[in-house]
């Protein structure tokens, strides 16, 4: 495949904090409808590498471009998210003080502006979104509960649904199962694995078998570089990747 | 589903009960003042006096303010110290068109300049003077001036990321060089003793009852038309991206919003209410001047509002009234301890009371 049928590509990218070089040169793609998983330790650049996709943080060079015409490093976050990129942050964060439903409302896709939203009421077509995507999270029997009391597995579905309801072509997924009952992994790869095909999803993981069980392709960072690439089997044999998780 | 975005509808079936309690009070307000006021002898203890009269006009225009405090700093987080500014701001812009309803009627009799202006030896109408003549453009500016400060101001504030108690400060350095810059007889604003010797407003006489009376009404139903804006803002979609902007303001910039643009268009919003209370404040009251634009007022306004309850609108009112009739009493009975008084109501309502007054009575939680 050549580079403008990506949907997402890195190339070259560095970023430094004081001298302290977060990324270096960093390569990377996704295919349309691929999960990609990116592991490595910690300090490895995996938010860093996210912060520069989303806008949060401007690399000093290299380049970052969604599809073949949207240069990411033009964009303002704002615009990032409305060009299709969604982010699922670490911890999870719902707003507690709202139900899921108007959790989800919130994050429908649609006009953003104060005066458009002021006058927004909720349409069939939206409402049917809202269930639909209850139904993939898996909490529709949930939808009138306050954020605060879900569980904390309860919290990171319901985030990536708020992810589902703008429809985004990308969805950057940042150590979803961490803290989870094993029962809740399940959940959640099945989850994540469905998603995988109408939309293309990055997965940043920790956890190994998690990784084995949903990964086609793993990318391994190693002190802001790619240092290891392919399925779980070919990555955990490779010697460079043993020496940086077992080395020292 | 339709329905829970429409407040009007909601409250047939009961969701904003306190709204509806405050309706109805100003309803009662319209109709018994009235009554009281012109029915009722002088000798009995139900009589309104014009004192009377003043003063709950008074306590409205300050439930106004705390309604504008509360819509942005209950529903978005926005803690301005500095309101009192745009509330002086449509005081000011009442006052010049009170001043020029006066015409020839001044001690020196010019038929167009006021008093001060030919005190001050002035030869003719600064420009930001004409039009105010003519009653719908002051109208106008009631709501244009403060709106427009807010706009500027909170384009500069807000795109910055000035949030939290830098914003507060900063409110606070703005009202503080308002009330600095129109002491200053050059700024054509009367100086420090601002606009006062009003005569009458749209021809009829100020210190007549009636005009009292319908300046009351009017002020009543300013407030529950302000009341039931502020309801229809929080109670949509907008509302709700303002709370979440109050709840985690950077996780709603990730949902896409224009986080900056809502705080901007909401405090905007806030101002426009604020200045309508100030405009008619000043023919109730009878004057207006520079220290109503004192840094205390606001901070007075954001007490008013944490003693009612925050984030209710309502509780606003209620603490804008409660807290005015309890200085109207102590500064009469004890006038050394009203500020101590007033500290102290702080401090034990954020202690004792995180809900507010409201936060008492009401059954069913807001927000």
């Amino acid at each position: 495949m050549s580079v403008r049928d990506k949907r997402l590509y890195l190339e070259d990218v560095t970023v430094s904090f004081d001298g302290f070089k977060a990324l270096n040169e960093l390569s990377l793609y996704v295919d349309p409808g691929e999960l990609l998983c990116i592991i490595g330790p910690n300090g490895a650049g995996k938010s860093t590498m996210m912060d520069v996709i989303t806008g949060k943080t401007r690399p000093d060079s290299g380049s970052a471009w969604f599809g073949q015409d949207i240069d990411l490093l033009r964009l303002t976050e704002t615009e990032i998210v409305r060009a299709g990129i969604g982010r699922k942050f670490q911890k999870p964060t719902v707003f507690e003080q709202m139900t899921v439903m108007e959790n989800l409302e919130l994050a429908l896709a649609g006009h953003r502006s104060f005066f458009r939203t002021l006058a927004a009421r909720t349409t069939p077509a939206e409402q049917q979104r809202i269930d639909e995507v209850l139904e993939i999270i898996g909490l529709t029997a949930q939808r009138g509960a306050l954020g605060r009391t879900l569980a904390h597995g309860q919290k990171q579905w319901l985030e990536i649904g708020m992810l589902l309801m703008q429809n985004p072509e990308l969805l950057l997924v940042d150590e979803p199962v961490a803290g989870m009952t094993p029962q809740e992994i399940e959940r959640t790869s099945e989850l994540l694995l469905s998603l995988a095909g109408e939309h293309s999803v990055i997965v940043v993981e920790h956890d190994m078998t998690f990784v084995r069980s949903i990964a086609r392709r793993v990318n391994v960072l190693h002190e802001g570089r790619l240092i290891a690439e392919g399925d779980m089997d070919k990555v955990q044999k490779d010697p460079r990747v043993i020496e940086v998780y077992l080395g020292e | 589903m339709a329905r829970r975005w429409i407040p009007l509808l909601d409250w047939s079936a009961g969701r904003d009960r306190g709204g509806a309690w405050l309706l109805a009070a100003l309803g009662a307000v319209c109709v018994a003042v009235p009554l009281l006021s012109q029915l009722v002898p002088a000798s009995s203890p139900l009589h309104i006096s014009a004192y009377g009269l003043t003063l709950i006009g008074k306590y409205m225009c300050y439930a106004m303010l705390a309604l504008a405090v509360d819509l942005i700093w209950g529903y978005c987080g926005i803690l301005s110290l500095g309101h009192s500014a745009f509330f002086a701001l449509g005081g000011y812009a009442m006052g010049m068109y009170l001043m020029r309803q006066i015409g020839p009627r001044g001690v020196y009799g010019d038929p167009v300049l006021p008093d001060f202006m030919v005190f001050l030896n002035w030869k003719s109408l600064p420009w930001f003077w004409h039009g105010f003549n003519h009653f719908p453009y002051a109208l106008l500016m009631i709501v244009l001036a403060p709106a427009l400060l807010a706009l500027v101001f909170g384009w500069f504030a807000f795109r910055s990321r000035v949030t939290g108690v830098y914003f507060s400060i900063i409110t606070q350095a703005l009202t503080y060089a308002l009330m600095l810059a129109f002491f200053r007889n050059d700024m054509g604003f009367g100086g420090n003793n601002g606009f006062t010797d009003f005569k009458d407003i749209l021809g009829f006489d100020l210190h007549s009852d009636a005009t009292r009376l319908v300046l009351l009404v009017a002020t009543a139903l300013a407030l529950a038309a302000s009341y039931v804006a502020s309801r229809a803002i929080v109670e949509s979609r907008a509302g709700r991206v303002l709370r979440a902007i109050r709840d985690a303001e950077s996780r709603t910039r990730f949902l896409g919003y224009p986080v900056e643009s809502f705080k901007l268009w909401l405090f905007v919003c806030s101002s426009g209410i604020a200045g309508i209370a100030g405009a008619l404040y000043v023919p109730q009251v009878g004057i207006i001047n520079p220290s109503e634009y004192a840094p205390i007022n606001s901070i007075e306004a954001v007490i008013w509002v944490a003693v009612g309850g925050r984030g209710t609108l309502y509780g606003a009112i209620a603490g804008a009234v409660l807290v005015n009739y309890a200085k109207t009493y102590f500064t009469g009975a004890f006038p050394e301890v009203w500020l101590y008084a007033l500290g102290a109501l702080f401090v034990g309502v954020t202690l004792f009371l995180p809900r507010g007054v409201i936060g008492l009575v009401a059954r069913d939680k807001d927000t």
